[in-house]
């Protein structure tokens, strides 16, 4: 069978496609299919020839097969460092042997190589760091999962993801109304003790325009609320877009690049009509990656910059907090060991660790941060990212990749963490629940919201 | 023989060693797409620039980076070789008299003790990080055949000139096959892996641009190589 009904080439695009897809549970038949799945050898080449240039062929020609990025690589270690495990092994054996043989590799190799792409690499970059070469396998991986993904051998749950952005330019089944209308719904609900909490929607030149993952609009909706709470504390001059609201992109973990580049243009849309000072994203590690660092070369831009300047949630708060526009009680400051998982996406991929420290600063207790070690940019991806936390069949693997993050954890001692990356978020719960270590975790809005000092606008009336 | 390897075959492998690097480097840069590598390199060229420069340096400097200094051994039988196989071919008395005579130009040249005290460290470092392959299972696994056969034709000319300095032997014939073995290494550089003694420096280039215009340089964060 060329193709199946459920697992083929083709994206999907549709509401429809998306349900019938889901219909499939944990993509039984669709994974049943792929077995049978031709590869497109010439497609696969010509490919290639277009879209590989002198930077990753010179990467896979020089590696000079020294083998200092074993160490670098999370899961090189926690998988007993298996050298089938090495970054460099990795990436030579899959996308290597792709490019070796031209394109003419089997349905059983393709099917290998997904499980290299997406159980093996979470596209952390940080063996890039610590290769002589400059040779970034991450940046590879991303490569091989836009091949991977054009030949119909992704993960059943990327591809619902990215037909889900194709559909509702949302990583899920979350339709614009949806959006405005849990947005204000929650308000509503937070309105009697935060009087005068609004909404703004599609108001033009704001201060801020703020983006969301479609996660909080569907599974925690207070995340909206406690935003809203604290740019109402803040004093922000503020809105929401009905329509380009979603930062995240599940198309990126995917590699279905033409999902990427219709997600992110509908922000950039959304920018351009509301012209608004700036963006402000939510605390989403990969939806700042997507929007900010990697959407302006999807939609072709060439200053490689979104149309108004982006920034990460941590960095709207690190300045708020700075600038005094939001002041913490010194009281109610966390006062038991806390630690901070470095997101991969924000720190690695776009040097935001200042911004983090900063808040800790504001946050914590003095001498109850606890750093993990290695942090900033050496941190280690918390194990779930790239698309592993939500990838069924590889959860086995995505389980043994949480022991780095566990184990980091634990050497410092601390039973609360801050993720202020919902992937990070996700990854934590799920070591909690897989390990039980006894810790907590939170995002930043709730924390700061108990321990903010109320300004006097915002104090429910006697 | 000795004419001909000295004479034109010399020009040859010179010829081909710097004409093929030029093509390539030229070819690298011409062939990196802003989009399709996802760095906005004219748009930014001084971030850029400076997020290169740094990438080179820091990786250039022994235990200069977080990489180099996790493997201390590694690096230090890296850096001996390498600054060895520079220096070497570079800086050898007898190199530059060869070099005056064709060219009537020379450079600084080394003192005895030192040219053959780096030679042997070359040629001691490259011993050690073979069996460092043959050894360690995460670098086995990379390893091919090609990897081999580059150590070969890199340690070929230090082991026949070490051969040759000590006269041991036909010094006429040591002497010819370490001159060809040189000139075979020139001409392999542009085609093989060798190319990397280049290339480094461009691929470096690249990733520095990377993190000095979008990941990180721009927000004023200083990569920790
Ligand atoms: S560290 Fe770089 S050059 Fe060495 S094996 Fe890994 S990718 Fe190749
Ligand atoms: S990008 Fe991260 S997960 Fe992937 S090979 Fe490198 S270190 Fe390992
Ligand atoms: S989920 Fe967090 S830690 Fe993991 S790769 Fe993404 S950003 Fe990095």
């Amino acid at each position: 069978m060329p193709e199946g009904t459920y697992c083929n080439k083709k994206p999907i695009n549709t509401p429809e496609e998306v349900n019938f897809l889901l219909s499939d549970s944990s993509g039984t038949k669709y994974y049943e299919e792929m077995k049978l799945l031709d590869v497109d050898s010439q497609l696969l080449a010509s490919t290639i020839q277009k879209t590989m240039k002198t930077r990753l062929k010179t990467w896979l020609e020089i590696c000079a097969h020294c083998g200092m990025c074993a160490d670098s690589c999370f899961l090189y270690q926690v998988n007993g460092k298996d050298p089938k495990q090495v970054p460099a092994y990795k990436i030579q054996s899959t996308l290597g042997e792709i490019v070796k043989r031209k394109g003419k590799v089997t349905n059983a190799f393709m099917r290998h190589a997904m499980e290299v792409a997406w159980a093996q690499c979470t596209c952390c970059n940080r063996c890039g760091m610590y290769c002589p070469h400059g040779i970034d396998t991450g940046i590879m991986f991303g490569y091989l999962r836009g091949l991977l993904y054009q030949q119909g051998f992704v993960p059943w749950e990327l591809k619902i993801g990215a037909g889900m952005h194709r559909a509702y330019r949302a990583q899920m089944d979350v339709t614009d109304a949806d959006f405005v209308e849990t947005f204000e719904w929650m308000v509503e609900e937070y309105e009697d003790d935060y009087p005068g909490l609004t909404v703004p929607v599609d108001v033009e030149d704001a201060d801020i325009f703020y983006t969301v993952n479609a996660r909080e609009v569907k599974h925690y909706p207070e995340d909206l609320a406690e935003a809203a709470v604290l740019f109402h504390a803040a004093g922000e001059n503020w809105t929401i877009a009905s329509k380009g609201w979603e930062q995240t992109s599940l198309a990126m973990f995917a590699g279905d690049w033409a999902a990427c580049k219709m997600q992110v243009e509908s922000v950039y849309g959304a920018m351009e009509r509301l012209k608004p000072k700036r963006m402000v994203g939510t605390e989403c590690g990969h939806a700042h990656r997507a929007t900010v660092i990697e959407g302006p070369y999807w939609a072709g831009r060439p200053d490689g910059r979104p149309p108004v300047e982006s920034i990460h949630y941590v960095e709207w708060l690190a300045e708020a907090l700075e600038s005094g526009k939001l002041k913490i009680d010194p009281e109610k400051r966390i006062q038991e060991p806390v630690t901070l998982q470095d997101s991969c996406n924000y720190i690695r991929n776009h040097g935001l660790k200042k911004a983090t420290r900063t808040i800790m600063q504001h946050i914590v207790a003095p001498g109850y941060f606890i750093e993990m070690s290695p942090n900033k940019e050496h941190n280690y991806c918390c194990g779930g990212g790239g698309g592993f936390n939500g990838i069924g069949v590889f959860r086995k693997q995505r389980n043994r990749a949480l022991l780095t993050k566990r184990d980091q954890i634990l050497a410092t001692g601390a039973k609360l963490v801050i993720a202020p990356c919902h992937n990070c978020w996700d990854a934590i719960r799920d070591l909690e629940e897989e390990y039980e270590i006894g810790i907590r975790w939170s995002f930043l809005k709730p924390l700061i919201i108990k321990m903010m000092i109320v300004p006097d606008h915002m104090k429910p009336e006697e | 023989m000795h004419e001909f390897l000295t004479g034109i075959f010399f020009w040859i492998a010179v010829g081909v060693c710097i004409i093929g690097m030029a093509v390539r480097f030229v070819r690298y840069f011409l062939g990196l797409n802003w989009q399709l590598d996802r760095v906005a390199y004219r748009a930014h060229p001084a971030a850029g620039i400076k997020g290169a420069a740094r990438s080179i340096y820091k990786w250039l400097i022994p235990f200069g980076t977080r990489g180099w200094r996790t493997q201390p051994v590694m690096t230090a039988a890296f850096f001996g070789f390498h600054v060895s196989a520079v220096a070497v071919p570079l800086f050898l008395a007898g190199h530059n008299l060869f070099l005056e005579s064709k060219i009537g130009f020379s450079l600084i040249t080394l003192g005895p003790a030192l040219a053959d005290f780096l030679s042997w460290l070359a040629v001691g470092c490259g011993a050690f990080l073979i069996l460092r392959r043959l050894v360690l299972p995460e670098v086995r696994i990379l390893t091919t055949w090609n990897d081999y056969f580059i150590w070969f034709i890199a340690l070929a000319p230090f082991v026949t000139g070490l051969v040759a300095r000590y006269q041991m032997g036909s010094y006429g014939f040591w002497l010819n096959l370490h001159i060809f073995c040189g000139e075979l290494l020139l001409i392999a550089i542009p085609f093989t892996k060798m190319s990397h003694v280049f290339l480094f420096f461009a691929s470096r280039a690249q990733l520095g641009m990377d993190f000095g215009i979008k990941r990180g340089g721009m927000k004023g964060t200083k990569m920790a190589w």
